[in-house]
This record gives structure tokens, sequence and C-alpha cells, in this order.
């Protein structure tokens, strides 16, 4: 019953798909945060996932984030070096979520990273983040905090940090 | 030749063709489906919780939990947060969808009606300053008990049933997981029944003393009445119910020093069809009056004469697991019956039965209850917008 009431769904908007005089719709409007969840953290830094959905016909891209609970906010990506070990490392070019499709972020590839956290993410709360879009849209997602143990490389900035 | 359709519908010829017909469809069905009863669902959103009138799965993990006290939060917060996370990945893993951050997606694929219930001990909702249900309280040990802390009581229920072991064993996991830093394992317990398919579907169980358990049992149209809370007294626990999940020891050696009419005038049942001794199907009536020679046929300290419901008020659902765990080194079984029942109120349905069983049950000389415990069940999540115990903790 279920599936078949997604099956419709999913017809249904292939045939909105093909009508040509659709409605101009922002990327926020087009995009769903699916799942959204942040790894538990007491202090430093910590990453949101989930998987973003676009049901619009543009592709959206999303350029930066924000969060009441982190002094920093940066979209990440994981590479390997030539050594082949794991890093994590601001993506400059963001998150694109191609028309019709999604993207999805996970541990060990794109998140967006949560930085000097200025209080501790305990698990089974809720932590808000905004994602902005470069077509100036935004759109907040309410991330459950859980208790994650993968997803920990080591971070490497995007230019050296001012220590002194 | 004239087939006659009564003797067809109940005869053993009709047992042998309906079987033929079953086979016939299966193996129809096979060259098209191509899966079992993995994919079958239970629904999660109701007024009640799943996992008590659902008909028994085959197998019931029990886990209970302790709140672990943190600095960072108030009680009453973690178990808001314990909560909400059980209900999120339990509302996806019933449906046969992977928990949120699920690291193993695969294994949850194949509900096989996984059922989640959640309750909570009347200690921790004391504690959280809610309207405890009068007789949601620590059971008293009774004379021929021996009960083990490490079997016993507990702040939290997580009660994982279903017909598939590694659906099981995945969504235990995950649950477990997720709430570690906010909770401790206090007990597990696994327990199983007979295989899904094996037997015809309402088929009674048999307990490992061989007996045919849970005869008597509750009728659909009589759960409101006996087994789901009100709201006229319990703010936040309507549609919840209150359980008891005893852990019976069976002396499997010594039950077998007995002969099978020993055995039989123990229980007040036969051992091949689970009737009653005056009675020749499992579903007769028992009649205690029946006598020969001046003595009772069903003994008066028989395991069913004493169970038996005085009045109409004293009866309970009862919905049992076996547990057959490894021994300890020496040991030839451990073994026994994982005996969870549920009630509106324990102390004018459970507690009278349990007494005369305690006091004097023939069957007591080869059962030990080592574990007793009684959970608040909390009701049933009504939308994905809600969470489990979000009315009580709101209140």
């Amino acid at each position: 019953m279920r599936n078949s009431a997604v099956v419709f769904a999913v017809a249904a908007l292939a045939l909105a798909g093909c009508t040509p005089q659709h409605e101009e719709h922002t990327m926020a409007q087009t995009v769903t945060f699916a799942d959204p969840w942040a790894s538990a953290a007491d202090t430093g830094m910590t990453a949101v996932f989930g998987t973003l959905q676009n049901t619009g016909h543009h592709d959206a891209h999303i350029v930066s984030a924000t969060s009441p609970v982190a002094e920093m906010v940066e979209l990440h990506e994981v590479a390997a070096d030539a050594n082949g070990v794991k890093t994590m490392r601001p993506k400059e070019a963001g998150f694109a979520v191609p028309a019709g499709g999604e993207h999805e972020l996970a541990p060990g590839g794109d998140h967006i990273m949560l930085m000097d956290l200025t209080a501790p993410l305990q698990p089974g709360a809720d932590v808000e983040v905004t994602v902005m879009f470069d077509d100036g849209s935004s759109l907040p997602v309410q991330a459950q905090v859980r208790d994650f143990p993968g997803g920990k490389e080591n971070y490497q900035p995007a230019k050296p940090h001012d220590r002194g | 030749m004239r087939v006659n359709r009564r003797r067809l519908l109940t005869g053993g010829a009709a047992a042998l063709a309906a079987g033929a017909v079953v086979t016939a469809s299966g193996v129809a069905n096979s060259a098209v489906v191509d899966h079992g009863f993995g994919t079958d669902a239970e629904p999660f959103y109701g007024p009640h919780q799943a996992g008590i009138a659902t008909a028994p799965q085959a197998h019931g993990v029990f886990l209970a939990f302790d709140v672990k006290p943190t600095d960072t939060r108030s009680e009453r917060d973690t178990v808001a947060a314990i909560l909400r996370l059980w209900t999120v990945d339990a509302a996806r893993l019933t449906a046969g969808r992977p928990a949120v951050a699920d690291t193993e997606p695969e294994l949850a694929t194949r509900p096989a009606r996984l059922t989640v219930t959640v309750g909570l001990g009347p200690g921790l909702l004391g504690r959280l300053g809610a309207t405890v249900p009068r007789s949601a309280r620590d059971l008293p040990e009774f004379g021929p008990d021996r009960l083990q802390e490490r079997w016993s009581g507990g702040d939290l229920l997580l009660q994982i049933c279903g017909d598939d072991p590694v659906s099981i064993a995945h969504a235990t996991r995950v649950l477990t997981k997720n709430v570690r830093a906010m909770a401790v394992q206090r007990w597990r317990q696994a327990g199983f029944r007979n295989a899904r398919g094996a037997d015809r579907q309402g088929t009674s169980m048999r307990n490992l003393m061989g007996q045919v358990d849970g005869t008597v049992n509750l009728a659909p149209d009589e759960f409101d009445e006996l087994v789901w809370l009100g709201d006229e007294v319990y703010p936040g626990l309507a549609g919840g119910t209150l359980m008891v999940l005893r852990r019976i020891e069976m002396q499997l050696d010594t039950w077998d020093e007995l002969d099978r009419e020993s055995k039989e005038l123990t229980v007040g049942r036969t051992l091949d069809s689970g009737a009653p001794l005056t009675g020749q199907r499992e579903t007769d009536e028992p009649d205690f009056t029946l006598a020969r020679n001046g003595i009772p046929v069903i003994p008066p300290n028989s395991h069913i004469a004493l169970a038996r419901h005085r009045h109409d008020g004293e009866r309970f659902l009862r919905r049992p697991y076996n547990y057959d765990d490894a021994p300890e080194p020496g040991q030839t079984s451990n073994t026994g019956l994982i005996f969870a029942t549920y009630q509106r109120d324990i102390d004018t349905q459970f507690l009278p039965v349990q007494q005369r069983l305690a006091q004097f049950d023939a069957l007591n000389q080869w059962t030990t209850a080592i574990g007793s415990s009684v959970f608040v069940i909390l009701p049933g999540v009504r939308s994905p917008e809600g969470y489990l115990g979000q009315e009580l903790l709101a209140g």
C-alpha cells in the first residue's frame, strides 16, 4: 500500500516535470534535507550528515551553512592523500545537488562541519543548521544528535591556522 | 461419489487436502515472488505500541537498562532523549528501513514483523514525578522464588520481537548503542517460540517441559477492559499497559524423573494434545468437579486448577517465550520460560493468581522464578511528529 503510494507520488512528480510552464522555485524550495543527523561531541568540532534531495529542474548549489551551536561552519569533503591517508578539508565548490537527484552527506564523505562548538551536542538532542544556496535562499533543518564513533578523519584546514 | 463438505472441512482428509493446496500455491507463488515473510511489517504508529496485541512472533529479546546519571542533563531530559532516539529508529526498523546513521543498513531490509515495545520502571516513573499506576511496583519474592538481581528490575525496558533473529539482532544493536552514553544495560533475555511456519497460525506454543502453554488467553475484544490503561487516572499513560516479566527456570533433570502420568497430573492437562484431563481437546473447558472414585480427575493443586481465573477480572494477557541458554560448565541445561504478562491492574488481575500458584502449585517443585520485573509500557506513538512518552514527559 505504502509502496504504491510512493510510486504514485514519484510518477506525479515525473509528470509535473513534463509540464513546460512550471513556476520558478528557489533552490531552498526544491531541496529537502532527509534524515539529518549530527555526531555527538562535547567540545571542538563535529559533523552533520543526511541526504539532500532536489526535486527541481535545476541543479542546486549549497555554498555555506550556519548553526547557533558553532562559531564556524564549513562544507567539507574527505579525500585520500598520496599515501592513501584520508583527511577532511573544506570543499571550495560547496555541494551540488543535481536536478531530480540527490547528494549524500555521510561519514567518510561530504559533510557539514560544525566547528568551535558553543555547547555540548548530546545524543537525542536536536541541532539547528541552516544551509545557504548560491541563489541566496536558505533551508533550515533540525538534525538529531547521534552517538557515532566513525568519521573521525584528520582535519586539514584550507590555510594553516594562525596559532599566535 | 459425493463428498461430505463438513467432513472435508473438519476431518483428517481435509487437513491433507488443505496441506496439498497450500503447498501447491506456495510453489506457484515462489515463481513470482522472490521474497518470503522477511518483508512483512507490523504497523508502528497507533494508540498502543505494537508487540502486545501483535500475534506472538517466533523470537523475542527483552532488555533492561538503568539511566546513567550525568552532570550535564536532568534525568528527565536524558529519558526524553533516549525515547526520542528509540522512537525514530523503531519506526524505521519495523518498517524495514535502516535506522538513522545505520552502519549496517542491509540488515534492516527484512523486518519479518519486527516490533519494538518500550516501558519504564515504576522507580524511574516516580523519580520523573509522574503519577505511577497504583499496582505498578516491584513484586515481592514469593515463597518458591529465588530472585536474582541480575534478572530483575530496571529503569527502561526494550522488548524486541520478530520472526527473524537477524533483524532482531540488528535492532537490538542499533537501539542499544545509540543510548550507550545515557543508559547502561542491566540484563538481556532472549527467547523463542516455534519457528514461523512450523505450525498452523494461532497454535499454542509448547514450553520446554513439553506442555502446551498459553491455551487460555484473551480475545482481541477483551484488551480494552483487561490490558490497556484508561486515561482517567494516569495522564500520559492512556493506551499503555502494565507488564510483569518473570524469568522462570525449569529443573529439567528432576522433571525427567517423573513418569508421564505424574507430569500430566502436575499440570492438569495431557501432554500430547494439551486437553484438560477431563476433556478431549486443548480448547475443552476443564471440569474441576469431575471425580473418579472420589478423587478429583484434575488435582486441586495442579497448575491449571490454580492458574484458572476465579472470576473474569482475574485474567491477563500472557505472551511467553522459551529460553534455552548456555548452561554453566558441568550442567546439562539452562532452560526455562520468559513469562511476560500484560494487564491494567497487577493487584487485581495478576497477583491473586500468582499468590495461589506460589502457595500450592504442584509444578513449583520443578520451576523457580529467578527474575522479576514490572514495567509500565508506554502508549503508542500516533504520528511521525510524536515520540514515545511525549505526553508523559511534557506533563
